[in-house]
C-alpha cells in the first residue's frame, strides 16, 4: 500500500476515538443535568466536578485527535 | 477549475515578521510574539478600565469585578482560604488562556494583510504554562511538607499489600498531568481553528461551483456558512470552558500539595 494511502486510513481510523469521547461527553452532561434535576438545590455545587469529568473525558478524545493529526501531517515513518 | 489545494495547518505557521529567517536566531520578532502582545495589551486595558474603586460601580467595573470574582471563587473552593496565595497564577492563567482563545477566535482576518493568529495553538506556550503550574505545585509540596510530599501518592489506609500496586500508579498519574494540563487548551484551539478553516474553504469551493453553474456548489455553500457562523460560537464558548478547566484544574493539583488528601 502506498504511505500516503495508509496515512489517510490510519488518520479515519483514528478520529473513531473523537467520536467515542463525544458519547463520554454527552454522558458526564446529561447525568449531571439528571442529578441537578432531581436535586437543583445540590447541582450548584457540582458543577466543578461535572467540569473535571468533562476534561478527562474530552481529554481522551484530544489525544485521538493529535494521533491522527500527527499521523496525516508528521508520519514517523516519513 | 480546479481549486487550490487547501492547507489548514498554513494559520498555525511561526512566522517572523519583518524579515529574516526563522532559522537564523531564536531571538526573532515573529507573528505568534505580536499576538501574544496584543493578547496582554487586551488584558491590561480591561483590567485597567475596570480598575477605578468606583464604589457605585459602572458596568466595565462590573465586569473586571466579576471576572476577578469568578477565579477566586475556583481558587477559594478547591484550595480553602489559603487559596488567597495562589491567585496570581491561576487568575494569570485563566485570563491569558480566555483572551488567547478568543482573540484567535475574532475574524480580524477581513482587515486584508491581517493575519491573526492564536497563541495557544501552539503546544510550547500551553506546554510552558503547564508547567509552571506542575513547578508551582511540586515547589509547594516540597517546601510545605519535605519529603513527606511522597506520602501524596498513598493512601493512608489501604494494606502494604495493595500500597506496593498503588504507589506506581499515582506516581504515573501524578507525572502525566503537566502533559494533559498543556495538551487541553492545545489541541481544543487547534482543532477548533482546524474545523473552521475546512468548511471556510467549502464556503469557497461551494460558491466557485456556483459560479460555474452548479446548483448544489450554491446548496454546499450556503450550508457550510451556516455551519462556520456556529462553530465560530462554538468556538467561544470551548475557548472559555478550556480557560476555566485550566484553572480549575491547577487549583485542584495545588490542593493536592496543599493539604495532601
Amino acid at each position: 500500500m502506498e504511505l500516503a494511502s495508509a496515512q489517510v486510513i490510519g488518520a479515519g481510523v483514528a478520529a473513531i476515538g473523537v467520536g467515542a469521547a463525544a458519547a463520554g461527553v454527552g454522558y458526564v452532561f446529561g447525568s449531571f443535568l439528571q442529578g441537578a434535576l432531581r436535586n437543583p438545590s445540590a447541582a450548584g455545587g457540582q458543577t466543578a466536578t461535572m467540569y473535571i469529568g468533562f476534561a478527562a473525558a474530552e481529554l481522551l478524545g484530544l489525544m485521538a485527535f493529535a494521533v491522527a493529526m500527527i499521523i496525516l501531517y508528521a508520519p514517523p515513518a516519513a | 477549475m480546479a481549486a487550490p489545494k487547501m492547507d489548514p495547518m498554513h494559520q498555525f505557521q511561526i512566522a517572523p515578521l519583518g524579515g529574516g529567517e526563522l532559522e537564523a536566531s531564536p531571538f526573532i520578532f515573529t507573528n505568534s510574539a505580536l499576538w501574544m502582545l496584543v493578547v496582554l495589551g487586551a488584558i491590561v486595558l480591561f483590567m485597567w478600565g475596570g480598575m477605578r474603586r468606583q464604589l457605585v460601580p459602572g458596568r466595565w467595573q462590573a465586569a473586571v469585578e466579576g471576572l476577578t470574582g469568578f477565579v477566586d471563587n475556583i481558587t477559594r473552593a478547591n484550595i480553602g482560604p489559603e487559596g488567597r496565595t495562589y491567585l496570581p497564577w491561576v487568575f494569570t492563567a485563566f485570563v491569558f488562556i480566555l483572551f488567547a482563545n478568543w482573540i484567535g477566535a475574532m475574524p480580524f482576518a477581513i482587515i486584508p494583510g491581517a493575519h491573526p493568529f492564536t497563541v495557544t495553538s501552539q503546544f510550547s506556550v500551553t506546554g510552558v504554562m503547564s508547567i509552571t503550574s506542575f513547578a508551582i505545585v511540586l515547589g509547594v509540596g516540597f517546601w510545605k511538607h519535605g519529603l513527606h510530599f511522597f506520602s501524596l501518592f498513598m493512601p493512608k489506609d489501604a494494606p502494604l499489600a495493595l500500597k506496593i500496586f498503588i504507589f506506581p500508579v499515582e506516581l504515573i498519574s501524578f507525572l502525566v498531568r503537566p502533559f494533559s494540563l498543556g495538551l487541553r487548551p492545545f489541541i481544543a484551539m487547534f482543532a477548533g481553528h482546524i474545523l473552521l478553516e475546512v468548511f471556510g474553504n467549502f464556503v469557497v469551493q461551494g460558491i466557485n461551483a456556483g459560479l460555474d453553474g452548479s446548483a448544489m456548489g450554491w446548496a454546499i455553500g450556503a450550508l457550510s456558512f451556516v455551519f462556520v457562523v456556529g462553530v465560530s460560537a462554538l468556538e467561544l464558548l470551548v475557548g472559555a470552558i478550556q480557560a476555566f478547566v485550566f484553572a480549575l484544574l491547577t487549583a485542584l493539583y495545588i490542593k493536592d500539595a496543599v493539604h495532601l488528601h
